[in-house]
């Protein structure tokens, strides 16, 4: 006992001081794509989860980026689009609406950029917490409990999510939890495409909740079904059974890039009880 | 006698061989399906040989126009040649049964039962009638894996009964329902407990919650697009699938890998087993209540997590691989960072691992809880860690060599196995190979010379190949079997997990425990749902 005692002073603190201060990926971690307008862009098929598409008009071609869609795999910034497309480190991506995750340029004319992705709330990162602390605090009394639901993952975006508890990310620091049953619980965190074997089980789960609740698509598979997409074995995403509040991409989204999200689902239930 | 003579000698009928997938292989097709029993238990029984995988494919587009089941099974001896002897037989699309192997070799049940869901191909006197991989409200006269069903739509809920789970029934029999969704942050599984008391007497575990048709999705793909979906299968197993996936295709390509990327594969599997390792025995402290070790494994977990991002961009060390070799180098300021980090979490290791053992509340759960017979282990060919800790000396790595291991000069792997088949034996185990994960990551870069990272592959690829490759995965052997159509797409692709394997055998060590114990045992497993369920 002793010993434990003595190895754990040793240790000190392990915990990041996320979102107080900015998390810096390391340089080969790879987050949004960039899509430089008016370069040689290359065709969706080079995308293996489809998160690339194309259209053309008067303007000339048209490609756009999905991020709720990639799996960050970078094979559209490989030879030969390397330059039309680098591999950004930005991974603060949570969004809560689709059209939000979109990114459209005009590709080989060289015409002027028509990015339309909304700029998320992420503002000065050092009040990030205070935010955070204030909005739970008056929707929920301090605390936001949430209730993990794998709807079929492969389980890289359940691990992320367990990561949170550990004494690195801690998230109970920011008065976030996660809960044995979904009656105890303020929202669901779910992951996975929503199989068929798992779809009753996840509304049940989900209706389970007291509402009003927050549903927070975690990862790729969540968001717009990924790599997996619909098929006969799934639904192809979590909005295609139920509401969803918050988007992550990533395959699997980083534990910080978890943080944010939950962050974001804050301001939206607030916006949602205001509604009401 | 040779495996042929003996085949010859057991099977009533005709049989054709042929050399195949690999040049060390061995085809042999039945002239009758009915001597497919016989067959197969010459092979587990005289050969000593273990089923490896069952792969069944639909060629009615094929010139043969008929359905083909593939029962691929391999030495198990420590030291046997690496080599898969396949049992091919032909089922007519008019006539959809083979005879059931399951009551001879054990391990065939949900192989078996799995063809009957996917293909509709009936295992004539397999003892258990439930479907498998399609749960309640599936049409019955609907098959995924057959070419002629569309897989890229969803299909209509039918009307459906109960599922009939297998229980024990008495006097204070008491059933315990258990999932599929969990009070933690794990995979989704439903498990039936019937007890007496505290005491389990028998335990029905039904998967495939995460069946998400992953084999379908890859049919008619290009290999490469393909190779994302592979490495997507499992989260925590990203870097054995890919291998698994890139090694049979590069097969199928007649590519040679150059050798600086298959040490950098190699040290990517170690760096994969060691923080799953790590991770578990944490885990499997979290059962035993034992906080001090939970929070030591998942902070050492997460360090080795937070160098796999620096490595590799990822912390599951995704984009790491690719079919032909490695899709990034490891220079030397991020080889020092590694031997650096390395340095670090051996001593870590040691220090949790002896206040574990040292802590005789610990020690007392773990002992003799869960304990797996070894003959259970072999029957169910199971594979990894937990057939390890079960006396079965079995791992991938050496018995059929690959990534780093394939290279000449290659550093001596040592096995290490257990008698005792408990929870402190696959938790011990899990240390040992955690140790010996590091020692081989500095043999591999020691043995790092500058060179090339990728070959150049084919484009198509070639028609009508296959490609078969089995890999030493965190939680033991999964086997990848890959097959081209004419026009080099992926044709048919199965991936036989070790979780695949060892699921059966969590539920027999869990007889006889007490139902507090079983988090523990089943953490002591630590299996993949989704690498199972697909």
């Amino acid at each position: 006992m002793l010993r434990i005692l003595i190895n754990a002073l040793r240790t000190g603190v392990v915990t990041t001081r996320y979102p107080a201060e900015p998390s810096v990926p390391p340089p080969r971690f790879r987050g949004l794509p960039v899509l430089r307008p008016g370069a040689h862009l290359p065709p969706p098929s080079v995308c293996p989860s489809g998160a690339l598409s194309e259209r053309f008009d008067d303007g000339g071609r048209h490609v756009a980026l999905d991020a709720a869609q990639c799996v960050f795999c970078g094979r559209c910034a490989e030879d030969p689009w390397a330059g039309a497309i680098t591999i950004g480190r930005d991974f603060e991506l949570a969004a809560r609406s689709r059209d939000d995750m979109r990114i459209e340029v005009v590709a080989d004319d060289g015409a002027a950029t028509q990015a339309r992705r909304a700029p998320e709330p992420a503002g000065d990162s050092g009040s990030e917490e205070a935010l955070a602390a204030r909005e739970i605090h008056s929707v929920l009394g301090r605390s936001l409990h949430l209730r993990h639901l794998d709807a079929g993952s492969c389980n890289a975006c359940d691990w992320e999510l367990s990561a949170l508890l550990n004494p690195v990310y801690d998230v109970r620091r920011l008065g976030i939890d996660f809960v044995a049953s979904p009656r105890h619980a303020d929202g669901v965190a779910i992951t996975g495409s929503v199989t068929r074997n798992l779809e009753m089980a996840v509304q049940r789960t989900v209706e389970a909740i007291p509402d009003p609740r927050i549903v927070i698509a975690v990862g790729a598979c969540a968001s717009s079904g990924g790599i997996v997409g619909e098929g006969y074995a799934s639904a192809g995403g979590a909005d295609r059974v139920l509401p969803v509040d918050v988007y992550i991409p990533g395959c699997p989204p980083r534990p910080e890039a978890i943080i944010f999200g939950i962050l974001v689902a804050l301001g939206r239930l607030e916006a949602r009880r205001a509604a009401r | 006698m040779s495996i042929i003579e003996t085949l010859r000698a057991n099977v009533g009928g005709a049989i054709d061989t042929a050399v195949g997938p690999r040049e060390s292989d061995i085809t042999v097709r039945l002239a009758h399906t009915n001597d497919l029993p016989a067959a197969a238990g010459a092979l587990v029984g005289s050969c000593a040989m273990a089923l490896a995988t069952v792969v069944a494919t639909d060629e009615t587009r094929m010139p043969d126009g008929d359905f083909k089941v593939r029962y691929v099974f391999e030495p198990v001896a420590p030291g046997a040649p690496d080599q898969f002897v396949t049992l091919l037989v032909s089922v007519s699309a008019a006539r959809l049964v083979v005879p059931s192997i399951t009551t001879l070799i054990p391990a065939a049940n949900w192989h078996e039962r799995e063809m009957r869901d996917l293909f509709g191909i009936v295992p004539v006197g397999h003892p258990d009638p439930r479907p498998l991989v399609v749960h309640d409200g599936w049409p019955p006269d609907l098959f995924p894996l057959r070419k002629s069903f569309d897989g890229s739509r969803r299909v209509p809920r039918e009307p459906a009964k109960e599922f009939p789970h297998l229980v024990a029934e008495g006097e204070g029999v008491f059933e315990i329902p258990v999932g599929p969704i969990h009070a933690g942050i794990i995979e989704p599984g439903h498990f039936r407990f019937s007890s007496v008391g505290e005491t389990v007497l028998h335990l029905d575990a039904r998967l495939f919650y995460t069946h998400r048709g992953l084999e379908k999705r890859m049919e008619g793909l290009s290999p490469i697009d393909a190779f994302y979906i592979a490495e997507r299968i499992c989260g925590v197993c990203s870097v054995a699938h890919s291998l698994g996936y890139a090694e049979a295709l590069e097969q199928i390509a007649g590519v040679v890998v150059p050798p600086r990327a298959r040490l950098i594969r190699g040290i990517a599997l170690e760096l994969e087993r060691l923080y799953n390792h790590i991770g578990d025995i944490g885990n499997v402290c979290a059962g035993a209540a034992f906080h001090y070790g939970t929070a030591t494994g998942l902070r050492l977990k997460e360090s080795l997590q937070q160098m796999n991002e620096r490595l590799a961009g990822n912390r599951f060390l995704r984009g790491l691989l690719v079919p032909g070799g490695a899709a990034l180098d490891l220079p030397d300021d991020l080889l020092e960072d590694l031997r650096a980090t390395l340095h670090d979490t051996l001593a870590r290791l040691d220090n949790l691992m002896s206040r574990i053992e040292a802590n005789p509340s610990v020690a007392d759960r773990f002992d003799e809880t869960g304990v797996l017979q070894r003959q259970a282990a072999i029957d169910l060919a199971v594979a990894g860690v937990a057939a390890r800790a079960s006396g079965v000396d079995r791992d991938a790595r050496r018995d059929h060599p690959h990534g780093a291991f394939a290279l000449p000069g290659a550093p001596d792997l040592r096995v290490a196995t257990a008698a005792e088949g408990d929870t402190m034996a696959r938790v011990t185990m899990r240390a040992v190979e955690a140790r010996e994960s590091i020692r081989l990551v500095g043999e591999f870069v020691r043995r790092l010379e500058p060179g090339p990272l990728l070959a150049e592959l084919p484009d198509p690829f070639p028609g009508g190949r296959i490609g078969i490759s089995a890999i030493e995965s965190p939680r033991g052997e999964a086997v990848h079997w890959l097959r081209t159509d004419a026009n080099g797409r992926v044709d048919r692709y199965h991936l036989r997990s070790p979780s695949y394997h060892n699921w059966p055998a969590v539920a027999l060590a869990a007889v006889s425990a007490i139902v507090p114990d079983f988090p523990l045992v089943n953490k002591s497993f630590e299996l993949c749902y989704s690498c199972t369920d697909r």
